[in-house]
């Protein structure tokens, strides 16, 4: 006992004595990882480095963009930063003074956040993109062979099947499947009771909330539930990497367009980057990890993973989007997610005393 | 003291005037909200039950470790620390793969109470053992002996000689198991669901308070854990002092 506590506590020490010689380097704290092949060699001057915050999502893509705009003469020497986590998480260190030059989040209340806190321009979704930089769709994540037949929104809400989704309160990701839950009931021609009254019985049937869409994942891969409420791109990806299970493309799903943006005092190279992520060559990249490309012309070719990889992203016959069906984020997050009164809040809870 | 300011003692006060923010009435109705008072409730429950199954096993597995001699005693000596040197979110995936669904053993407590707590025993474990583990094995036998000598049975020596000089050392392991148990989260979140009134705990309540950018509400919760650790721990310091008055 004597001797394990001695190194507990020396390890502590050693910690602590570590963090504090960090001081306020905050970015010191963050993984260094060198992204770029030609970056590696040398360390180069601050010029070329490139701070970028993200979302855990989209890591394995962005890595793949940086090595495809490295063998470009604008991106070649260019040094990344990266740090990846939760949307909300990534967003609130920023604010909290993390370094970052580019951030690309989840859902677009992350960067007003940083908009409101003067770390983001106004107009930082005028452009033709409208903010967005990848875009994938909700899609149902089944057991191989899809031995319940879930097919439809109607099949989530039988009974005795068994729905994992992260939960919307803790995590802002997963707000994109309980709207898409509600939208796909609304341009039915439901009414906002028959969307509350299938919200109700769709949170009836769920059996575990996790906190966030990783977690998520690793309960349904675990054993949990009979269906997943994923993103299309994160489940092709989990199948390139070798996992087993079916996603199913319902005929009503949602959009899904994560924003991206450049902070007001970044490095001038990081609105190079963002253009490139944006070109038809970063969107190819984005592609082959799953993302829907933002625009047309992207030649990606065959896309592993992909229930048909010659077609991997076959066209909605209704798709919502967040413009569309539900005006913006911020009326839409006070109006659902609120934590005391928020339309989906108050199900989750109610889903809690009924059984 | 300085370091122990820096370290400890200014966190706690700046969570505590954080979760005054908002005032009284937002504080009383952070912390009264259905999901969160159901939240508390069962996790110092949990964390109370757990502490006690550990009173026992604890010393037990403390008491065979120091006093039998068997085959791999070596062996479980150094695996009784693995689930507190486990990074937590690893012990849930173990927990996980050994009591959900594909449950190899056939025991499924995926999103059920029992869940909460599984992850609590697990990972509060080694307290009480390594407390006690070194009091009992200093403990003078010869006093045991005396007992024994003079006629008292077993029970009778176990009653009043030993267990007065373990109290301190068991007070001090339970005191360690419940704090950490009513802080957890790594370890239960994959296996636990995080039902609202069913399997959520208050750490994820108050992961929820901060994703809505409510950190008054997030600092109210916290407030109330650390009230509660701390009457705890006091409780079981007060219980050592008159122990070891006693002994």
């Amino acid at each position: 006992m004597s001797t394990s506590l001695g190194t507990a506590v020396s390890f502590a020490v050693a910690i602590a004595i570590a963090v504090s010689a960090c001081g306020d380097d905050r970015a010191a704290s963050s993984t260094g990882d060198a992204l770029s092949p030609a970056s590696a060699a040398t360390s180069s001057p601050a010029d070329n480095k490139i701070s970028i915050v993200g979302f855990a999502v989209p890591e394995v893509a962005n890595v793949a963009i940086a090595d495809a705009w490295a063998k470009t003469s604008a991106g070649a020497d260019i040094e990344f930063e990266t740090s990846y986590g939760a949307s909300g998480d990534q967003s609130r260190a920023v604010v909290d003074g993390l370094e970052a030059d580019y951030v690309h989040f989840s859902v677009n209340s992350d960067v007003t956040r940083l908009v409101d806190n003067g770390l983001v321009a106004q107009d930082w979704s005028a452009g033709p993109n409208k903010g967005v930089v990848s875009s994938s769709i909700v899609v149902f994540a089944v057991r191989s062979g899809n031995p319940k037949n879930i097919l439809t929104w109607d099949d989530l809400v039988e009974p005795g099947v068994e729905i994992v989704t992260p939960n919307p309160a803790s995590s802002g990701a997963a707000r994109w499947n309980a709207l898409a839950a509600w939208g796909q009931v609304i341009s039915g021609g439901g009414s906002e009771a028959d969307a509350e009254a299938y919200l109700k019985s769709f949170f009836a049937n769920v059996v575990s909330l996790p906190s966030s869409g990783r977690d998520a994942t690793a309960t349904f891969l675990g054993g949990t539930g009979d269906v997943l409420m994923a993103y299309e791109n994160e489940a092709i990806l989990a199948r390139q990497r070798g996992e087993e299970f079916d996603y199913i493309i319902p005929d009503t799903t949602l959009l899904i367009e994560n924003p991206g943006a450049v902070l007001i005092d970044a490095n001038p190279k990081a609105t190079e980057w963002l253009n490139f992520v944006l070109s038809v060559d970063g969107q190819r990249e984005f592609a082959k990890k799953g993302f829907r490309p933002i625009i047309d012309r992207v030649d990606y070719g065959e896309v592993d993973g992909a229930n048909k990889p010659a077609d991997p992203f076959p066209a909605v016959e209704n798709l919502l989007n967040i413009e569309k069906d539900f005006e913006s984020w911020s009326s839409l997050s006070k109006k659902f997610f609120d934590e005391d009164a928020g339309i989906i809040t108050t199900i989750i809870l109610d889903s809690g005393k009924a059984s | 003291m300085l370091w122990f300011s820096i370290l400890v003692l200014i966190p706690l006060v700046a969570v505590v005037a954080a979760s005054t923010d908002g005032g009284w009435t937002r504080f009383w109705s952070s912390i009264t909200n259905d999901q969160t008072a159901a939240a508390i409730r069962l996790t110092v429950t949990a964390a109370a039950v757990v502490t006690v199954v550990n009173i026992v096993m604890g010393t037990l597995i403390a008491w065979v470790l120091v006093r039998d001699r068997f085959v791999g005693k070596r062996i479980l000596e150094v695996l009784i620390d693995v689930p507190f040197a486990l990074p937590t979110i690893v012990a849930g995936l173990v927990l996980l793969s050994l009591y959900g669904p594909d449950s190899p053993v056939g025991i499924d407590v995926a999103n059920k109470r029992p869940a909460v707590f599984l992850a609590f025993l697990f990972v509060t474990l080694p307290f009480v053992v390594r407390t006690v583990q070194p009091v009992l094995s200093e403990l003078d036998r010869d006093a045991e002996e005396a007992a024994a000598s003079l006629g008292a049975s077993r029970l009778t020596t176990f009653r009043r000689i030993i267990l007065p000089a373990l109290t301190p050392a068991i007070a001090a392991g339970a005191a360690l198991s419940f704090a950490r148990a009513v802080s957890e989260y790594g370890s239960l979140v994959l296996l636990s669901g995080n039902l609202p009134l069913k399997t959520e705990v208050t750490s994820v309540r108050i992961l929820s308070s901060i994703e809505n950018d409510n950190r008054t509400g997030a600092a109210a919760v916290a407030t109330v854990l650390l009230a509660i650790s701390f009457v705890t721990i006091v409780a079981f310091n007060v219980m050592q002092k008159l122990a070891a008055r006693r002994a």
